[in-house]
């Protein structure tokens, strides 16, 4: 099985479409903390101006930790479209490319097909959350040194220094998670048809139309937005509240593994069934 | 002949929808035999070759490879068997090289650089083992589409239309190569083909499918009809030559006679004594066709699928 995942990490990163991600983090990193960066005076004293009404701020307010919530915050609801790329050809590219008909008459049963591909494309997930976790954390901590975390939740909170990292750590595991969900959706499409076109483009549009329907303040969309994973693409905030509402982040952590678990079992019993005809 | 059963296929039948690709197909290989599946475009090869694979399932019938029923043992199966089914794919973007060491991973857990390199110079392929396969011509492609498929050192090989795409040479190459594999190494070969003269070449047994069912299945020589041809010849005058042939035994031999063509079964032999007897009744032959029937079979049968 290890071998597998080794192959089908391999045929990934050998794809320049696998890349598109890492560098639209990469250039989306740069370009805000060096935006930040040239006018970080300006935008230091708007940050204080606005609280010095009522509190008197010490220390530096926009700090690494701040950028990289900013930047998390900013950008989370744009990294679906880059996982889909991958994860929805894993299934639809060896079909389109022909390629099934010298993996599948090997001496791997189709699960474990299936099932490298799919982990295959939950690591690359995973591995492009820790990518914007690591550039992001370490540029803005040399850039903008470290401090204080200021965060407008509820209300203003403000955590200590050494209060901030773990929340870190889990918000960009439970962004993972959710990128998780993206791809598991993504390539529940891509093992329906041979061509990797048609996973990408549906899986977007699923997620656009999840989140139109979130967002719509009518009961019967109020009903089923706790079903839709989508209503969880920002629970990584869950970790930057004052109190741990453990009820909310459960809730979170079932809805998002549970869709994984469904939508895996789906396309491995359709892969087990499918007939190879490329 | 060794007579252990290789492959046994019972009743097999794949029906798309409304399309009933293969009809109740039966046939059996035996060890050491280059097993010839000949039929026209679209007769049901491939849709066989890949039910025999796993790559699709069987509507109902049973396939049962080195005595293993295909369902319960396909991954036994599968270690034993090499294939190329339909056109060489490949995974474009890595080398030759790379992409064997992948499906060599796959097929025996590791493979060496020099079984590598062996199995790309019995191909022709060694001194472009690091260009990606994008930049291989189709030819190139078909050639490491063998090597795969004998990359893990396979008692069954299945090969779909190996040679298509290959110049006179790389075809030959090939058939010599399956000749060497069968002969030399004992291996069993299922050979998928729409040409009849390479199946003649190559295999001691053949079957031949068309719309999905088996037409006829035995060893190559007999149902080449080796020794008996149909064999036309033209003559310039129909019923002088038909007068004079009443008289003699050769009247027997006619199979038809339409124009100025007559139609004789003969004996290889029998065609020059019989030419010799007509010219020397001044009868003028312009020409001597021999055709054996089942390639006038094959031949009808592909020309209605066109």
């Amino acid at each position: 099985m290890i071998t597998l995942i080794k192959i089908e990490l391999y045929k990934i990163f050998r794809k320049w479409r696998t890349y598109i991600g890492f560098a639209a983090v990469t250039f989306l990193i740069l370009l805000i903390q060096f935006a930040v960066s040239i006018g970080e005076k300006d935008a230091a004293s708007r940050l204080t101006n606005q609280l010095s009404d009522s509190f008197l701020m010490v220390g530096n307010l926009l700090n690494g930790y701040f950028i990289s919530y900013m930047i998390l915050n900013a950008i989370i609801v744009n990294i679906p479209f880059l996982i889909v790329l991958v994860a929805g050809d894993i299934l639809a590219g060896e079909a389109t490319a022909g390629t099934y008909r010298i993996l599948m008459t090997r001496p791997v049963s189709r699960f474990q097909v299936v099932l490298s591909k799919f982990l295959a494309s939950l690591i690359y997930s995973f591995m492009l959350i820790v990518w914007l976790a690591v550039l992001s954390l370490t540029l803005g901590l040399i850039l903008f040194g470290s401090g204080e975390l200021i965060v407008f939740q509820k209300g203003l909170i403000i955590f200590a220094k050494d209060d901030i990292f773990w929340r870190f750590i889990l918000a960009y595991l439970m962004a993972a998670l959710t990128m998780c969900t993206v791809a598991s959706l993504a390539f529940f499409f891509s093992s329906l048809v041979e061509n990797a076109i048609g996973p990408i483009v549906t899986a977007m549009a699923i997620i656009i139309v999840f989140a139109i329907l979130s967002a719509i303040p009518i009961d019967f969309f109020q009903t089923i937005k706790p079903y839709l994973f989508t209503n969880y693409i920002f629970s990584w905030n869950l970790f930057f509240e004052d109190t741990l509402n453990y009820t909310e982040l459960l809730k979170a952590l079932g809805v998002l593994i549970g869709h994984i678990v469904v939508l895996f079992g789906i396309t491995a019993y359709i892969f087990e069934k499918k007939d190879i005809l490329t | 002949m060794n007579e252990e059963k290789v492959i046994e296929i019972l009743g097999l039948t794949k029906k798309f929808k409304n399309l009933t690709a293969v009809d109740d197909l039966g046939l059996t290989v035996f060890k050491g035999d280059v097993f010839g599946f000949l039929g026209p475009n679209g007769a049901g090869k491939s849709t066989t070759i890949r039910m025999m694979l796993s790559l699709i399932t069987p509507s109902s019938g049973t396939i049962k490879v080195f005595g293993k029923s295909l369902q319960t043992g396909r991954k036994d199966i599968l270690k034993r068997v090499g294939a190329i089914v339909e056109k060489p794919d490949f995974y474009k973007n890595l080398s030759a090289y790379k992409n064997l060491s992948i499906l060599g991973k796959l097929s025996m857990g590791e493979v060496s650089k020099t079984k590598i390199m062996e199995i790309l110079e019995l191909v022709g392929l060694e001194k472009r083992y690091k260009s990606k396969v994008k930049t291989y011509s189709h030819g190139m492609k078909q050639r490491l589409g063998i090597a795969q498929a004998l990359l893990h050192d396979p008692d069954l090989i299945v090969l779909d239309e190996p040679t298509t795409g290959l110049d006179p040479q790389g075809m030959k190459e090939i058939r010599d190569l399956l000749i060497m594999l069968s002969r030399e190494k004992g291996k069993t070969i299922f050979l998928s083909s729409h040409i009849l003269s390479e199946i003649e070449i190559v295999a001691n047994r053949m079957i031949i499918l068309d719309k999905g069912k088996k037409v006829i299945e035995g060893k190559v020589n007999e149902l080449l009809n080796k020794n008996k041809l149909k064999v036309t010849f033209e003559v310039n005058d129909m019923n002088t030559s038909k007068n004079l042939l009443d008289n003699t035994a050769w009247k027997d031999k006619i199979y038809s006679s339409l124009d100025n063509k007559i139609v004789f079964i003969l004996e290889p032999e029998e065609i020059a004594p019989l030419n010799r007897y007509l010219i020397e009744k001044n009868v003028e032959v312009s020409a001597v066709i021999p055709t054996r029937s089942l390639e006038e079979y094959f031949l009808k049968i592909t020309e209605k699928s066109k």
